[in-house]
Parts: structure tokens; sequence; C-alpha cells
């Protein structure tokens, strides 16, 4: 039980960082540019396959510096070049725009590697249990992203408290249009930020794809929880982004790990009508509905917090 | 003083229409019943039957998402959701009335499906319209998928992976009607398109409808005047989920199953593509929207490998140059032909035509020579892509291909610049004539 409860944590805050790499990104985005950039989790996928194929020319680490650097600027042209031009036609156009480009990615990265898995393995230098609790090997490629990503996360914090830009990109959050008077260049502070919010998926894609499945549905799969996150969060707060992303990071793999079900948990009871097509909710375990937990808790929350954990604004 | 009260909606109401006006308004919705009475003499093969009733269902599913993004201004990700279980609904309800013989007979199954998709868009409608804008966008989002991932699991109910079936001739007959034959099938669909049609637009007119329009123009102001701008939104939600409940109902019967693909994300995108590339600013846009995408996905997928992604460009196009979709491009032309001076701008497409195409036609035979070497890297290089034939391995093709997109996409936003051009000019000259834009 221990085990369980040691290893699931610590795989539940590995993915909660994970999420958390992406929805900061995210995040700062829509409160920067007001629009919740639909195609973030297409260019988390970009960043696998981009490092998948730089690792297969070069080795692993250069894909892990290359790869986001150049979904970074393709996401940075996409804003210069597309969602600016959307920009006047207002915000539902560009959810809409980045809609289109999120369908559009995923059939072009189809159209390239295919619509099965590729092979995209653990460096050798990381191929390795790096440490043994209660008999299961935890391998040293897990510790290796939650490195990465802590790291990423104190580099962001760092930049975003103490440095001119952050506090430029701070000031954006809650009044972008007072920024925009104060005479900053707007438009290319929007692109730097779409550009590094981008590359931080990316660099999430680059070190998610050796140990989870490089294919082309994973946007598919990870974008719809991503938003999950950023609203349960409360949109446009990042240490909201923070909590969500821990949370549902814990709560997804707590729930994968458990196997009670209500006739295990009530199996004496057992009701007549349980037998009937009531008998799907009777017997179902807690793992199987581990994947629709991000979204009970996403009802659970508009019911009781409709802005979010840490949320101030309404759109 | 109360003379003066009972005077005033004598004067606030509009003038009865003229009789000619409204034999014109009437004319449209029969001329309507009418062509759909005789498209299957003029198309009888049962192809074109299928693309019709596929076509009407579409339609109906288009409009009532064009209650929520067109009317109200709620842009949603999960539209199928109401489709998908009004599906199920309509499937289950052939089979239980198969099963003990009730004096049901079929035409009236959708509005078990639509009853269906009012229930739940009355149960899940509360919470989603809270908030209005992008998040609410995210939350349909949500929505859609933990009712698509729960119908995996309550197998017993939405029959898992394989779905449910059901045969649609086992129910009580009226007027020796099987509903076998597609053709049946095809006139019970044309009926509900029409009832659905004209039941939507009449829900345009009404206040309810105009109101709908002020939350989405201005919810603030709608406040001031003392409408909580989330009933609206949550009634004009539970009917965009009983006409969509209605449409999921004749898709099962059509199809004779119910799957979760009804439910998926899938589901959802199309009526989002189908409803924006017709455009949502026209009650007519959706119908348009959901001819063409309908047409386009049959047409497509028997031309080309990836027509998805066309399909993905197309709306990406739409959504960068006309935000108006198709109807909003041809309405742009209304000023000028009522002015005269449409003449002056047609020149200027066409100049504009030539190198467009030349852009798009290398940018197709780019797409098709890299799908070649991705994805069918060992076949012959002798690949035929829209009907025409071509070596894809041949440098003088690559070539071909680069220098029309790169040379068209220069040339083309010249030509554009001066449609804008003479497109400002014609439109100043149909305004000196007194034609209002």
């Amino acid at each position: 039980m221990l085990e369980l409860i040691v290893i699931s944590t610590l795989n539940g805050v590995l993915y909660g960082m994970l999420l958390f790499l992406m929805a900061s990104g995210l995040t700062v985005i829509f409160s920067m540019l007001g629009v919740l950039n639909f195609a973030h989790a297409s260019f988390y996928m970009l960043g696998a396959f981009f490092g998948f194929q730089i690792s297969r020319w070069f080795g692993f680490w250069p894909a892990l510096i290359l790869a986001p650097l150049l979904a970074g600027a393709l996401g940075a042209a996409v804003e210069r070049y597309g969602l600016r031009h959307v920009h006047k036609n207002g915000h539902v156009a560009e959810l809409l725009f980045t809609f289109g480009l999120a369908f559009a990615i995923e059939e072009i990265v189809q159209i390239i590697w295919g619509k099965s898995p590729v092979d995209f393995r653990v460096p050798p230098l990381l191929d390795f249990p790096a440490f043994t609790l209660f008999s299961t090997n935890y391998p040293a490629f897990k510790i290796f992203m939650l490195v990465v990503s802590i790291v990423i996360f104190i580099g962001l914090l760092v930049v975003l408290k103490r440095t001119r830009i952050g506090l430029i990109v701070q000031a954006a959050l809650t009044h972008p249009h007072m920024v925009g008077h104060l005479g900053h260049n707007v438009g290319r502070i929007f692109m730097l930020v779409f550009g590094v919010g981008t590359a931080l998926a990316a660099v999430a894609g680059v070190i998610a794809g050796p140990a989870l499945v490089t294919q082309s549905n994973m946007a598919g799969l990870l974008g719809p929880i991503l938003f999950v996150v950023v609203v349960v969060g409360g949109l446009g707060s990042l240490p909201g982004a923070f909590i969500a992303s821990l949370l549902i990071g814990l709560v997804q793999t707590f729930a994968v790990s458990m196997n009670g079900s209500l006739a295990g948990a009530f199996g004496p009871l057992s009701p007549d009508y349980a037998a009937t097509w009531l008998s799907d909710i009777w017997n179902v375990t807690v793992a199987q509905i581990a994947p629709i937990m991000p979204y009970l808790l996403l009802v659970l929350i508009l019911i009781f917090r409709p802005m979010g954990l840490l949320g101030t604004r309404d759109t | 003083m109360s003379d003066a009260l009972a005077k005033i909606p004598a004067t606030i109401a509009p003038p009865r229409p003229a009789a000619s006006d409204r034999l014109k308004f009437y004319g449209i919705w029969i001329g309507a019943a009418l062509a759909l009475l005789v498209l299957p003499k003029l198309f009888s093969s049962g192809g074109s039957l299928t693309t019709f009733s596929l076509i009407g269902i579409s339609i109906i599913f288009s409009l009532s998402y064009n209650i929520l993004l067109g009317q109200t201004g709620m842009l949603s990700f999960g539209h199928a959701v109401y489709y998908g279980l009004g599906g199920f609904l309509a499937i289950h309800a052939i089979n239980i009335i198969a099963r003990n013989k009730f004096a049901i007979p079929l035409p009236l199954v959708p509005l078990v499906g639509g009853a269906a998709g009012l229930v739940f868009a009355m149960l899940l409608g509360w919470v989603s319209t809270r908030r209005s804008g992008t998040a609410f966008a995210m939350i349909s989002l949500g929505v859609a998928e933990l009712v698509a991932s729960s119908a995996l699991i309550l197998r017993t109910f939405f029959g898992g992976e394989a779905g449910v079936s059901a045969n649609r001739t086992k129910v009580l007959r009226l007027f020796d009607w099987s509903f076998g034959p597609q053709i049946q099938i095809y006139y019970l669909v044309a009926a509900w398109t029409l009832i659905a049609v004209i039941a939507m637009y009449a829900l345009t007119r009404t206040p309810l409808g105009r109101m709908c329009n002020a939350v989405r123009d201005n919810p603030e102001r709608v406040q001031f005047v003392g409408y909580d701008p989330h009933i609206i939104r949550y009634i004009a939600f539970c009917f965009s989920g009983l006409f969509a409940g209605i449409a999921g109902a004749l898709a099962a019967i059509n199809f004779e199953i119910a799957n979760s693909a009804y439910l998926g994300a899938v589901q959802s995108g199309t009526v989002l593509f189908a409803t924006y590339i017709g455009g949502v600013g026209f009650f007519i846009g959706p119908i348009v929207g959901a001819i063409f995408v309908t047409l386009l996905s049959l047409g497509l997928s028997d031309l080309t490998q990836v027509w998805q992604l066309y399909f993905g460009l197309i709306f990406i196009a739409v959504v960068m140059f006309a935000p108006g979709g198709i109807t909003g491009l041809l309405m742009m032309h209304r000023p000028l032909l009522k002015g005269g001076t449409l003449s002056r701008v047609l020149p200027s497409y066409l100049v504009a035509f030539v190198p467009t195409l030349a852009m798009i036609t290398g940018l197709m035979l780019a797409i098709e020579t890299t799908v070649h070497f991705t994805v069918n890297p060992g076949e012959d290089s002798h690949i035929k892509a829209f009907g025409i034939p071509f070596d894809a391995a041949n440098p003088a093709i690559w070539a071909v291909a680069a220098v029309l997109l790169i040379g068209g996409f220069i040339i083309a936003r010249k030509t554009w610049a001066r449609v804008a051009g003479s497109w400002d000019d014609a439109l100043t000259a149909a305004r000196e004539k007194g034609v209002a834009a």
C-alpha cells in the first residue's frame, strides 16, 4: 500500500509537471492575446515528432534543444502570419483558426510519420533504473523528466518575477492595453510569448515522447485535458494552472492504480436493479473511469466555483 | 391617458407586409417543399438518394448548431453530444416499439430523439451556459469528452465499440410504407428537414430569437434591460439540443445503427466546419455549408487520400479570408448588384483568379507529391490525384509545383490588393447612387 502511494505520488507529480509545462504556455498566451490556443497540444505533438526525427539523425541531446526551438519558431510564425491576421475578426475567429490548425497539424503529422506509434527510445545514457523502491525499479528517465520540468518551472518563475521582460508579461496578464499604451512593441511581445509558449509545449513533447507513446493522436488525447487544467485552475491564472496541473496529475495517476468498484465496496448488498443496465455503473472500477476523472472534476468545479480555483476573469 | 397607451402598440408594431411580400415569403417555403418532392424524380439513383438524406440530416444539425454559434454567439466544441444521444435514444425506441408492438409509426421516432436531445441539453446546459465566450467553448469540449468517454464505459446502453443496431422496418406501418427502401427514408428526412428548418426560422423571429442576438452582441446591455443572459443562453442551448437530437435520430434511422462515433469529437468538428464554412451571419448559411461540406467530404474522399487535410486547409482559409463564410461572401455583393456597379469588380476578380488558381494547383501538386513519398513510398511513382495522372518522382514536376506555388503567391498578393481597391471604388459608386451598404 505504501509502495503504491509513493510510486503513484511520484508519477502523479511527474504527470502534473508535464501538464504544467504546457498549461503555463497556454495560460500566458491566453492572458496576453485573449485567445485560447487550441493547437497548443499540437505543438506538444510536433515537439515529440521533431524530437524523434532529430534524435534519429543527431541523437537525443541535440533533439532536446533543437526540437523546441524549431517548434517555437513555427509557433512564432503562426502568430505573426496567421493569428495576427485573424485578430481583427474577433476571438471566435481566432479560436476557430487554432482549431483548424490543430486539425491540419494532425493530418500533416499523419502524412509524414504515419498513424502508428513511432519508435522513440529513451537515450541509452538514461536507460537504467535510478533506484529501487519496495521492489519497483524507478527508471532514471522519469527522474530526468521530473528534473527538466522542475528546472524549467523555476526558470520560468525567475524570468517572470525577476526580469524586465517578465515584468512586462506580468503587466500584460492583467492590463494588456496599458502595456501597449506604455510604448512596448506589443506585436513583438505577443510573437515572442507565443513562440516561447509553444516551445515549452514542445519541450514537454520531447521529454514525454520516449516515456509515453509518440503517435499522431497524442495531441487529440491530451488537448482536452489541457483545457480542463486551464479552466479548473481559472482562466488566465498561472498559480491556478499549477495547482490544477498537479491535482489532475495526481487524481488521474491514483485512479489508474485503484481497483475498487461499487460492487466491490457494497458487494453483499447487491440490489436487484444492479443486474440490469445499471450493472455497468455497479461493476466499473475506479481504474476504468480514470480517463473521465478530469472531466468530472471540471463539472464539479463549474457547479461549485464557476471561475475556477484561482480565477478572477470571466472570459 | 389610457387611449394614448392603447395606441402605442399600433404605432410601434411594423405595418402588415404587403400581399406581394407575403407571397414572396411563403413562396420560398412552398418552392422548397416542391423542390424536395421533385428532387428524387430528377436524381433517382440509390447513391444520390443517400446523399440527399445525409444532406438533409446535416442541414438540421448545422442549423441547430447555428442557434448557438450564429444567433447566441456561443462557440460549442461538443454539439455532437445531443446529436448522438438523440440517435441512441431513437435506436432504443425503435427496438422497444418493435418488441412490444406499440402503435407508433417510424416518422414519429425523431420526436424521441428530439426529446432526448432536449432533456440532456437541459441537464448539461445549465452548468455549461453559466459562462460565455472562451470558457463556454472549453466547457463544451470537456462535457463532450465526458459523455463520449462515458459512452464507452456504459456498454449495456451504448453497445461499446460496436454500437446498437435496430431494424426500422419492424415498427408499425402506415399506408403500407415499410421504410425499407431509401426513397421512403429520403421523404421522411425531407419532411423532417422542412419542418425543422421552418421551426428554426420561426424561432429566429420570436422575441426569444431577438434576445439571443442581443446576448450575442452585448450581454451587459441585456442585463440592464432586465434579462438574465444565462437564462437566455440556457433556453437557446435547450432548443439547439432539441433539433440536434432530431437530426441524430434521423441519422440513426438512416443508418439503422448508433455508435460512439455519433457522440465523438469528429462529429462535433464536422458540424462546426459546415456551419462556419457556410456562414454564421445568415440563416441560410448553415444550409449552404451543410450541402457544401457533405458533398465535399463525399466527393473529395474519392479523389485524394488526404482529403481531410484539404478539408482543414479550406476551413483555415475561410476563417482567415472569408469570416462570413460562403453566404457572407455572396451577400457582400448585394449592394454592388443593387447599385449596378458589380461589373466594375468582375474584371479584377478575373485577373486575381488566375494566379490564385496557379497557387492552389501548386500547393495541391506539392501535397500529393509529398504524400506519395511519405505514405506509399514503395509504389509506382505515376500517381493520379484529382483524376489527373502525373509522375511524382519527376524533378520537373517538383519545379513546376514550386514555381506555381511561390510565383502564384507573389502575384496573387498583388492582384488581391487590386481587387480590394476596385471593390472600394465600386462600393463608393454604389453608395453614391443611394444604395445602403
